[in-house]
């Protein structure tokens, strides 16, 4: 005997349970976005960090469809997405990355071996300039097959970035950046002293630590591997040097702040928040610290990094690959290389691409004319810079520092093999000092070295 | 005959019902839980990046973790996790509830607040701390503390100060689930027994002592090792927090299985990762195995 309530009940949750499979039935579908609707071929691109303004959003989307008008053929959607050393492999494991998007020149030789990229080089080398790239730039978006990998779209060299502002209020001459380590380290402090805030800080997590310690093993003429990539030398002078520096900074000097894990969007977001006195990143940073953490730009300024007297010292270049999914068809993959031709390459080549790409960032009030280094040579570099210079937005004059002594000093690629794993060794080695009063720098960095060499094999 | 057949669709609906019920749950847990579960046993025999055809590697990656010292450190940092939880966390949600019980006025409002942080988002109330976490002596808890003249605590910046920073976020988080388990089987425990231990002149600590923690001894074990397992298995924490940091003060093993997988960022090794899950998973059942045998008599 049921009762008709209850039978009510059992059909309404049949229809339920029937219903969340069918709800989990289409869930597990609808990846099958098939990529040729109406013909087309249809690509999703990275367009934007997280956070980003909207202005920055249009300006992309104002792009593709410009795109599209020249390739009726395509279809081009660009996204949210920026490469984090975090989630960067969950999304590739997931297959949940835009067909086309940017890794470090670190990635490309490892993610190309592992078959994780696609291989472009047909596309790459149908292209206008495919003859005319610098060598050591388009290395790094080689396979060690030789094969091409991806386009290299931009090119940094590792800058000090300081707060004018908090210059300023430490009695300090926002026009003249330190030149030498010891004037940052004197600098740092007079901050810390005046204003409170930290008057230097650097970079410790998610492999971040590990770039930064390289970079300032760099400038003080140290380095993490022989230049094959088969040997490790985390245990050298240079870098204890730096270490002990920033460890005198942190426990001697106060003059770090108390907070000391930062990566690269935290500390933008601090720095441009007026939190920090200086810090070390890519020269190009300011893209970023404009359009996802509105920095108030009379308050930025960029130096060349002081560098050692010692002639193997120099600064860290590395720089970013458009590679495409090794999972895109054919077609997929050549749209992509088209669109990042488009999009991010050509303007560094053709100066009427420039000035288009120049016009559209302004329309939408993006930052233009932040430096960058040659992808091409120095000529080409120098006929892009000149013809977008009537667009130049950026405070170029508080950027003279670096631009007109960056092209004197050496630009060092990163290490050579498992570059970012070894950057994860370094990251406990920084964070050690950083939090650890009596950390014994020799024996983390003998430690290291061990670890590191474990993986060179 | 008759009979027969009135009685028949009855019973073949009755056999389809439950099937048709029963079919959701299957095919989610079938796909979500065992499906992996089979998954990761032959993945942890394989070298395999996903994309390549894997390969068999025998019992290697099994050697692997073992040879890792970051395991070691990451075994060590998971039992420091689960002694402080179990010290901070165990008898908190006790305490709570047993207050609780006795209050007479607005015990639902204390429920709720009890049960709130449950209800916040794991990830949104990690980042909410962070922010409380601040080490610079303006963070909110260091400000708190400054008034009556402590600090400031380096929180999440020393590797000291990192762990016991994690549990008792953990602890905040996890707590309202527990004391509604408490709260719950403090209810079945008699009126008149409380009544008796007073006509025999017992206090409040008696009462509790006497009465109410035997009647809660069964649901205790058990939350016991529900809280054991969990903490072993804790990643959200170290993972939102301090990434394992500082200088793996905070490493824990599914924290390290997670960085084997996909900490890499040129491609994870799936073999370690799922050969150190089932070592993990192997550990925890010996350990109920021998959990229960032991308490055995005392739930009796």
């Amino acid at each position: 005997m049921r009762n008709p309530r209850r039978r009510g009940l059992t059909a309404l949750a049949t229809i339920a349970s029937l219903a969340s499979m069918s709800v989990l039935a289409t869930a597990c579908g609808s990846d099958e976005d098939d990529s040729k609707s109406d013909g087309k071929v249809s690509i999703t691109v990275e367009g934007w960090r997280p956070g980003d303004e909207q202005g920055t959003i249009d300006a992309v989307k104002k792009q593709a469809e410009a795109f599209m008008k020249e390739h009726p053929g395509v279809k081009v959607e660009p996204i949210e997405w920026e490469w984090n050393a975090e989630t960067f492999s969950t999304q590739l494991a997931g297959d949940q990355l835009p067909t086309t998007f940017r890794v470090p020149f670190t990635d490309t030789k490892g993610l190309a071996e592992r078959k994780q990229i696609a291989d472009v080089t047909e596309y790459v080398n149908a292209l206008p300039y495919a003859e005319d790239f610098n060598p050591s730039v388009l290395a790094a978006a080689q396979g060690t097959d030789g094969k091409i990998y991806g386009l290299p779209t931009d090119v940094y060299g590792v800058g000090l970035h300081y707060n004018r502002d908090l210059f300023e209020q430490a009695g300090l001459d926002p026009d003249s950046p330190p030149t030498t380590w010891d004037e940052v380290q004197s600098d740092a402090k007079a901050i810390a002293d005046k204003t409170g805030k930290a008057g230097y800080v650097q970079m410790s997590t998610n492999n971040t630590g590990g770039w930064m310690l390289t970079t300032l093993t760099y400038a003080l003429g140290g380095r993490m591997e022989s230049e094959d990539g088969t040997t490790a030398s985390i245990d050298n002078d240079a870098t204890a040097e730096g270490l002990q520096m920033l460890h005198d900074m942190r426990w001697t000097d106060d003059s770090m702040g108390k907070n000391t894990s930062y990566e690269w969007g935290p500390i933008n977001e601090a720095f441009a928040a007026g939190k920090i006195g200086m810090y070390m990143s890519g020269s190009d940073v300011y893209n970023a610290l404009v359009t996802t953490n509105q920095i108030d730009p009379d308050s930025y300024g960029l130096a060349v990094l002081p560098l050692a007297d010692s002639p193997d010292a120099g600064i860290l270049g590395g720089g970013s690959v458009a590679a495409v999914s090794a999972k895109a068809s054919p077609e997929e993959q050549e749209a992509a290389v088209q669109w990042n031709d488009f999009y991010r390459e050509s303007k560094n080549y053709d100066t009427d691409a420039a000035v288009a790409d120049a016009k559209v960032l302004k329309e939408n009030d993006q930052p233009i004319g932040t430096p960058t280094l040659p992808i091409f040579d120095e000529d080409t570099w120098q006929s892009v810079q000149d013809a977008i210079a009537p667009y130049v937005n950026v405070p170029r004059d508080q950027m003279t520092s670096f631009t007109d002594g960056v092209f004197d000093q050496t630009l060092i690629p990163e290490p050579a093999a498992h570059t970012q794993e070894v950057y994860g060794i370094l990251d406990s080695v920084v964070q050690k000092v950083l939090t650890d009063e009596n950390a014994d720098i020799d024996a983390l960095l003998a430690d290291a070295n061990e670890q590191a060499q474990g993986l060179l094999g | 005959m008759t009979a027969l057949l009135a009685r028949l669709p009855r019973r073949v609906g009755s056999s389809i019902g439950p099937i048709v019920f029963l079919l959701p749950m299957l095919l989610v847990f079938g796909l979500f839980s065992w499906w992996p579960i089979v998954r990761s046993f032959v993945m942890s025999v394989q070298q395999t990046n996903l994309v390549t055809p894997a390969e068999y590697v025998g019992l290697d990656n099994f050697r692997a973790v073992l040879d890792d010292p970051l395991l070691t450190t990451a075994v060590q940092n998971t039992a420091w996790f689960a002694v402080l939880a179990l010290v901070i966390g165990y008898p908190v949600p006790l305490m709570l509830a047993v207050i609780m019980s006795d209050v007479r006025r607005a015990r639902g409002l204390y429920s709720l607040l009890a049960y709130l942080p449950v209800v916040v988002p794991p990830a949104v109330a990690v980042l909410l701390w962070r922010f409380f976490y601040d080490a610079e002596p303006t963070g909110v808890f260091n400000t708190i503390l400054g008034w009556v003249g402590l600090g400031p605590v380096p929180w999440l910046e020393d590797p000291s100060w990192a762990m016991p920073s994690l549990v008792l976020e953990a602890t905040w988080a996890a707590a309202g689930g527990t004391v509604i388990i408490y709260l719950a089987a403090l209810v079945s425990v008699p009126p008149e027994l409380y009544d008796a231990a007073e006509v025999d002149g017992a206090g409040i600590i008696a009462k509790v002592w006497h009465v109410t923690l035997p009647h809660l001894r069964g649901i205790m074990l058990i939350t016991l090792i529900l809280q054991i397992i969990g903490t072993s298995q804790v990643f959200l924490e170290p993972y939102l927090f301090t990434d394992g940091g500082p200088d793996n003060a905070t490493l824990t093993v599914l924290l390290l299985v997670y960085n084997y997988a996909f900490a890499n960022t040129t491609g994870g090794d799936y073999g370690k990762a799922t050969a150190l899950s089932l070592m993990l998973a192997g550990a925890l059942a010996v350990l109920s195995i021998v959990y229960f045998r032991v308490t055995r008599r005392w739930s009796e």
